[in-house]
């Protein structure tokens, strides 16, 4: 069944060479993933070195609780992905289908839980652009436009991850892997784990600027 | 090394299959290359001809042909299709795709399909473009600045902005493609200093497409953002600064130079040594030089900003860094010269670019050090004595590598020959327009005409009406190798695999190559440019 | 790629830390430290980091070249970030 050479492109000499450039492929377009929201890093950077007070009065807006959950279900979701990773490789598809349901359901959580800070945001009149009715300090508006284009961004790829995980779910379910061919996943797995990461710095810039009394 | 099998019957990549379909979904890189040729072409005939209107109005002081408006919408579009549509991915494009997995042994790119993707993105953001030209126009320069961009100007700055962002995946997608077949598919015995130096430029190109494309999408998406909600990231007046967008678009745009400069300078290291008939003169260097321009290129970016209000300390390090830049492509200039010097010169057509390249992109790179220098900056900036650097640059030096290469590579891809007199007869016209058109252009900007204007003072006629001349000559220049190269095509397929008798695995297959480049994976046991090996035997 | 890989123990005391550091990034939110309340989360964000990539993202037993792809972009991103700010702190010094 699992005869490893039909997995093989015409353009590769063998299931090496392919797997060795499709990851080394991911690992290119992460690195204008990391450009890619660089951009929006140096923006903000420059905007929080010019107008600190700002940016502390519009992180008081945030819900540093419902913050705090979604790192914790994007540092689970990172782990459940590795597990899954682990499992395919040890030819172990059920495993591997259970991890990937895991991680598609938090990936979901995060977002849903997201949604709910948005439209809060939008009730509260903090969307610039949107409904903003905010009576705070000059370049406040600055805070919560890189908030919603970082964090939408963000759950842009967020929402991008879901759907390739979906994916190889249904790969998984048609006996697509096996321990030696297992590619997809691996690489599935990059992207996801990078998104996390973005996370990682997202939460602490933007909820966490002044929580000390 | 083995010789190519002769077999005329052979099917080729052309004759391969038929049918419109087989074109659009074909993921060969050789017929992706020929999409993305007449792609590019198509743009750049568009971009021409905005650029003849703008030299037409400025024949006179007096504003004749078109008004204020419409001239502000022509030199906008003439950078947005010249710049992103043609000049970024020409020599990628189309002979990248076509000869890098052929340099390097290999059947086709790593991932086929993104290939053809890339190629579909460029059509997409490409034809929405050319719809937002044609419903409105832009008038923003290719620059975007903000807060004009975002607040101001009324015209299709989103639908252009939206297609560039689309065109910038596709160039990804190729530097992606580019960079892991170079690491992962060369064939046994092909060592990184065994490569072709074209193949190290693509290489640095990609490097660059990857790092610096990512920014100016994101710089693009929140002008987009500032614009259509009318929140201030760039604009003062409502809250943002306009210097943070100058820096994010030339954190780009000073290294997309470079991805419009790069591939022409491996594409003229392949024609000086070939036609030269020798080793490329200090090969480590020059692959390493491609290397330091690619990394030393982002360092510079503030000296496009130097009269922007950016602090005058970032502005003397700017400064500082440029001089740098200059290093590696002084030594890449030095060799070449140093490899054709007491080299045994055909005088084909190719190298007459090639010669064409190097003349024209030192001058371009000289007179960027004046500009890099901040006290003469602050003179000359806005100038017409910047549209004539940049210009030597793009056109005598990136164009001319392209027609250069496109003449070398024309027999592989096509298996015709052109016309050998006419092609020499065109490269001079080329030469005699290009200078004819731009160097009033430098003196014009010495003497202060502001660049971006569509009347002037009298006393600029005379060299206006000059450049105006030369660029009849250069755009009757550019046609001419439309005709003689299409009319190739109704010829036999008589190259050969090897017409220039050049070193080098792609003039190893027959012309035009098989679909699946080689029959036997070919193994490499000696450098890129053993052009001696025969003469020092005789010795 | 096959072959290579942790154990299923070094997963979890990996996602356990990352948990625990995201404790530690918010507890040391809640204290007072001045400016260095943001270097001390850019810290631990980095750290975290460098804990996914090494493990999660298999780059400890990844060949040079991811290496290099890795370094690469980070170095790239510091660029855009001290060149840009390089101007905006050097204002009206
Ligand atoms: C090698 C390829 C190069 C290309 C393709 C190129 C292209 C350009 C372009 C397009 C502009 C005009 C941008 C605009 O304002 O619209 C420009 C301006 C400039 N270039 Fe270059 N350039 C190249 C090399 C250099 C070098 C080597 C230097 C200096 C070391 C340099 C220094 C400058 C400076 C200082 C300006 C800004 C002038 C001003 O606006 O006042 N360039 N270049
Ligand atoms: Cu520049």
């Amino acid at each position: 069944m699992t005869d490893s050479h039909s997995h093989v492109a015409h353009q590769f000499d063998d299931l090496a060479q392919q797997q060795d450039a499709s990851n080394l492929g991911m690992w290119a377009f992460l690195a204008t993933e990391v450009l890619f929201f660089g951009g929006m890093f140096a923006a903000y950077a420059v905007y929080r070195t010019l107008y600190y007070d700002a940016f502390v009065a519009g992180s008081q807006h945030m819900d540093v609780l419902l913050g705090a959950i979604n790192t914790a279900v994007l540092l689970l979701s990172s782990l459940t992905v590795a597990l899954g990773v682990h499992e395919v490789k040890r030819g172990n598809n059920a495993g591997l289908t259970r991890y990937l349901l895991l991680t598609i359901t938090l990936g979901l959580t995060f977002l849903v839980i997201k949604g709910f800070e948005y439209s809060h945001k939008y009730a509260d009149g903090l969307i610039p652009g949107v409904h903003f009715t905010l009576d705070g300090p000059e370049h406040v508006g600055l805070y919560f436009i890189l908030y919603f284009v970082m964090t939408g961004f963000h759950a842009l790829h967020m929402i991008v991850g879901v759907g390739i995980m979906t994916a190889m779910v249904i790969m998984t379910r048609r006996g697509r892997f096996s321990p030696e061919y297992h590619n997809p996943i691996e690489v599935s797995g990059l992207y996801w784990h990078f998104v996390d990461i973005v996370w990682i710095f997202l939460y602490p810039l933007f909820y966490l600027i002044r929580v000390h009394p | 090394m083995k010789t190519a099998p002769e077999d005329v019957l052979q099917k080729n990549y052309i004759t391969a299959e038929y049918g419109i379909r087989s074109w659009l979904l074909t993921r060969d890189h050789k017929r992706i290359a020929l999409l993305y040729l007449i792609s590019i072409t198509l743009f750049f005939f568009v971009g021409g001809f905005f650029a003849v209107l703008m030299r037409l109005e400025l024949m006179t002081p007096q504003g004749d042909v078109v008004s204020a408006e419409t001239y502000n919408r022509l030199f906008t579009m003439h950078g947005v299709a010249m710049i992103f549509f043609f000049l970024v991915p020409s020599i990628p494009a189309v002979l990248g795709n076509f000869l890098l997995p052929m340099m390097l042994g290999a059947r086709d790119l790593a991932f086929p399909r993104l290939n053809l993707l890339s190629w579909y993105l460029y059509m997409i953001g490409g034809c929405y473009t050319i719809y937002a030209m044609v419903t409105g126009g832009i008038d923003t320069g290719w620059t975007f600045y903000t807060p004009y961009s975002t607040g101001y100007s009324t015209t299709n700055v989103v639908p252009v902005v939206v297609g560039i962002f689309v065109l910038g995946f596709s160039s990804i997608l190729t530097g992606v493609n580019f960079i892991v077949t170079t690491h992962k598919m060369r064939a046994p015995g092909l060592t990184w200093f065994r490569l072709p130096l074209f193949v190290w430029a693509q290489y640095a190109t990609s490097v660059i497409i990857l790092l610096a494309t990512p920014v100016l999408a994101i710089t693009l998406a929140l002008l987009g953002v500032e614009r259509i909600f009318r929140v201030g990231i760039f604009d003062p007046a409502l809250g943002g600064d306009p210097i943070l967008f100058q820096h994010m678009f030339w954190f780009y745009s000073h290294p997309a130079v470079y991805i419009m400069v790069l591939p022409s300078m491996g594409v003229v290291s392949e024609l000086v040594t070939c036609f030269a008939r020798r080793r490329i003169f200090g090969y480590r260097f020059m692959a390493f030089a491609v290397m330091a321009i690619a990394v030393l290129g982002f360092l510079v970016w503030g000296h496009h900003m130097f009269v922007s209000g950016q602090s005058v300390y970032a502005g003397m390090a700017f400064s500082a860094l440029s001089f740098f830049v200059a290093i590696p492509s002084a030594i890449k200039v030095f060799n070449w010269t140093a490899t054709l010097h007491k080299g045994r010169i055909e005088f084909r057509t190719p190298v007459l670019y090639a010669f064409g390249f190097i003349g024209l992109f030192t001058i371009g790179g000289l007179t960027g050090l004046f500009l890099a220098t901040l006290a003469v900056d602050v003179h000359l900036t806005d100038t017409y004595f910047v549209v004539a650097h940049f210009h030597y640059i793009m056109v005598g030096g990136a164009v001319m590598g392209y027609l250069g290469g496109l003449h070398y590579w024309w027999p592989k891809m096509t298996g015709r020959l052109y016309h050998e007199g006419w092609a020499k007869f065109s490269a001079l016209i080329l030469f005699v327009g290009f200078n004819l058109t731009f160097f009033p252009q430098f003196v014009l900007g010495y003497l202060g005409m502001p660049r971006r204007y569509y009347i002037y003072p009298e006393e600029f006629q005379v060299l206006n009406v000059l450049s105006t001349a030369g660029a009849s000559i250069l755009g009757f220049g550019y046609i001419i190798p439309m005709v003689y190269l299409l009319w190739s095509l109704r010829k036999p397929r008589t190259a050969g695999p090897n017409p220039w008798n050049a070193k080098g695995l792609e003039w190893l297959t027959p012309s035009p190559p098989p679909t699946h480049n080689f029959d036997t994976t070919p193994v490499v046991t000696e450098g890129p440019y053993e052009y001696e090996e025969k003469s020092a035997d005789d010795g | 790629m096959t072959g290579g890989g942790f154990s299923r123990r070094i997963y979890y005391a990996v996602g356990i830390t990352l948990l625990v550091l995201f404790l530690l990034t918010v507890g040391v939110a809640y204290i007072d430290l001045g400016a260095l309340n943001i270097v001390v989360a850019m810290a631990i964000a980095t750290f975290k980091t460098i804990l996914v990539v090494l493990y999660f993202m298999h780059v400890r037993y990844s060949s040079r070249v991811t290496w290099v792809f890795v370094s690469a972009s980070f170095f790239w991103l510091v660029i855009l970030l001290v060149l840009t700010l390089s101007d905006y702190v050097t204002r009206g010094v």
